[in-house]
């Protein structure tokens, strides 16, 4: 196991960098100016110029100008802006804010799939198979901007239900909705994993011989079952949340919620190069770390997997 | 049956093995010879509703796609700014958008950049993925481990924000004409999905090299571009056959969400989702704006994801 861990840790290292590399390059690479419009309607002087490509480095090659600015994020140092906005402190007031709403989607997502899951996988055909699997395949076919007009003119214009759009401190009740919305792709993805696991898994002898030993339902579902169904729900949960952290713009973008994928969006449209690439850089590291606790987790939840 | 790929070799086998039995066995053989899995496949797909109603559906947007005249004969570029953001009426079915062109008629001219951008995508995301995926399963050792850490490298970035970052770099670059618009969008798509196909197809190569006919093809001396070719990539094709189903679907709905961010499509290319970009400062006082072509890329999206579904579960011989 901690060979397993350490291996695991060394193939991080370079996907981490390949992807923090890939950003970096992408961003400031944007051709155009990146001084344009700074100075008003003037173009900047030389002097400011010259002290900013100074400061950011853009003299160096990429390489450099990476290295250099990777060896700050280690160290907890995101940089400024080049209005000199510390980006560590916008990222620090945003990033709670992203993170409820991922963790409020997750739960959502987990609550409701998790059970139409377990319903329709224990019952087999009939009617609630249907009706469940028709609206997975509807979940899956709404893009998550068209969910998220709909219920914000539904219930928070029409039926004045909500807030349409969210306070600023983003607190837990209001997120709700928005959860919803971010989390619904994913509902489905989670209600036909559990469906398929639990369908499989009936039929799996562990089963008939906990029910040859007389044991009652409860136990039978409780323990044996979904203990042997949620290893795959489990995995998809966990990598869920670094893909909704990253997926979080379109919904903070229709609820207006100050969060990172907000301050990324205005960044990159803004081409201010050190927020973009600070936010992203932090959100892939979020990600990658996520795969891997799911990675270690399923040696705990499953003993038939040995790493070595 | 429990594999497919194996019951696809099988199959095969027994094509060649008729060569060398008599006429009259031969004969009483082709008249209940067993079906291939596609045979199978297809036998299986015509009997469910959901392939059925999933294929109506997308002939009729293929149609659309290829033929907007045949559905109607209104200019879509044409506006007329008086009747902006009337409702539906005998005259424009869907009603006119915000500069008082008609919503029918753009909704159905949407059709084909929509289309386009799923289906391009789709077949960019099956050539790079396909190719490195079959690579990485034959070759194995570093080579596999080489591609599938730049799999992974590709696969850490989120894609909302990963497309983002990509369209503005190359937008600038693009210029203002349809096909460069297009061509961006369809790159960025593609350039951050390969992964998964790359995967699925690791996969089912690395099952399919461990088969007895690629082994038998190796000993009877065939290259390794013939034993790629001819046996292990037919016998691999299913499940990425799927997921490119699936994933059509799922480009289209993404290119709206592009679009929808301003990033994606643009003028003077209609598509649903520029549409429905277009519809978000007016949508409290004329949702209709965004129903129709929001309802046309619902039902686009669903259609494929249907089809992929009935196809997954005719090739998958567990599931019956």
């Amino acid at each position: 196991m901690g060979r397993y861990i350490l291996r695991r840790l060394l193939q991080l290292i370079p996907v981490l960098i390949g992807t923090t590399f890939l950003i970096y390059f992408l961003v400031w690479s944007l051709p155009g100016d990146p001084f344009a419009g700074k100075c008003g309607d003037r173009p900047c002087p030389d002097a400011y110029i010259n002290a900013m490509r100074e400061k950011f480095n853009l003299n160096d090659s990429i390489f450099v100008q990476y290295g250099k600015y990777m060896l700050n994020v280690l160290q907890g140092n995101f940089g400024e802006t080049f209005n000199g906005i510390q980006v560590g402190e916008r990222i620090a007031l945003a990033f709670p804010v992203t993170l409820k709403l991922a963790v409020v989607a997750l739960v959502v997502e987990a609550l409701i799939g998790l059970t139409a899951g377990i319903l329709t996988g224990l019952r087999g055909r009939g009617f609630l198979d249907n009706l469940v699997l028709v609206s997975t395949l509807f979940l899956i076919s709404l893009p998550t901007f068209v969910t998220g007009f709909v219920l914000q003119i539904l219930l928070g214009l029409e039926w004045g239900i909500i807030k349409p759009t969210v306070q600023s401190g983003a607190p837990w009740s209001q997120l709700i909705v928005p959860g919803f919305v971010l989390g619904s792709l994913s509902m489905a993805y989670v209600t036909r994993l559990t469906r398929t696991a639990i369908a499989e898994n009936k039929r799996a002898d562990y089963v008939r011989t906990a029910t040859a030993k007389g044991l009652t339902q409860r136990r039978i579902v409780g323990v044996h079952l979904l203990r042997n169904s949620a290893i795959p729900v489990i995995t998809f949960l966990g990598t869920d949340l670094g893909a909704l952290m990253g997926g979080a713009i379109i919904t903070e973008g229709i609820f207006d919620i100050k969060g990172i994928g907000n301050l990324v969006y205005r960044a990159v449209l803004s081409k201010e190069g050190v927020m973009a690439t600070g936010v992203i850089t932090l959100l892939v590291l979020v990600y990658l770390l996520m795969n891997l606790i799911v990675d270690l987790l399923y040696a705990v939840l499953d003993p038939r997997i040995r790493y070595d | 049956m429990t594999d497919p790929a194996s019951a696809a070799g099988g199959a095969a086998v027994t094509e060649h093995a008729s060569d060398f039995v008599s006429a009259a066995e031969q004969a009483s053989a082709t008249s209940n010879k067993p079906r291939s899995l596609a045979q199978d496949a297809w036998y299986d797909l015509r009997r469910r509703p959901l392939f059925v109603i999933a294929g109506a559906l997308i002939l009729l947007i293929l149609l659309m796609a290829a033929f907007p005249t045949l559905f109607t004969s209104v200019d879509p570029t044409y506006a007329e700014l008086s009747r902006a953001r009337q409702g539906p009426s005998a005259d424009a079915w869907f009603g006119y958008d915000a500069q008082g062109a008609d919503i029918y008629a753009r909704t159905i001219h949407g059709a084909r950049a929509s289309v386009v951008v799923g289906v391009l995508a789709t077949l960019l995301t099956v050539l790079i993925g396909g190719t490195m995926g079959v690579i990485a399963g034959y070759a194995g050792g570093w080579v596999d481990g080489l591609l599938s850490r730049i799999a992974d490298v590709f696969f850490g970035l989120p894609f909302v924000l990963g497309a983002i970052v990509i369209l503005t770099s190359f937008r600038a670059a693009g210029g203002n004409k349809p096909v460069a618009i297009v061509g961006i969008v369809v790159f960025s798509l593609a350039i951050l999905s390969w992964p998964v196909t790359m995967r699925i197809m690791r996969s089912a190569a690395i099952s399919a090299k461990q088969q007895d006919y690629v082994k038998a093809a190796r000993a009877l001396g065939a290259k390794p571009s013939r034993i790629i070719l001819r046996h292990m990539l037919p016998n691999s094709a299913a499940p990425v056959l799927v997921y490119a189903t699936i994933a059509l679907g799922s480009f289209i709905g993404a290119e709206a969400t592009l679009s929808f961010l301003g990033l994606g499509l643009r003028s003077p290319v209609v598509s649903w989702g520029v549409m429905i970009s277009d519809s978000g400062t007016w949508i409290r006082v004329a949702p209709h704006l965004l129903l129709f072509p929001a309802g046309f890329l619902v039902i686009t999206v669903l259609a494929f994801v249907m089809l992929g579904d009935a196809v997954r579960e005719a090739l998958d011989p567990k599931m019956r």
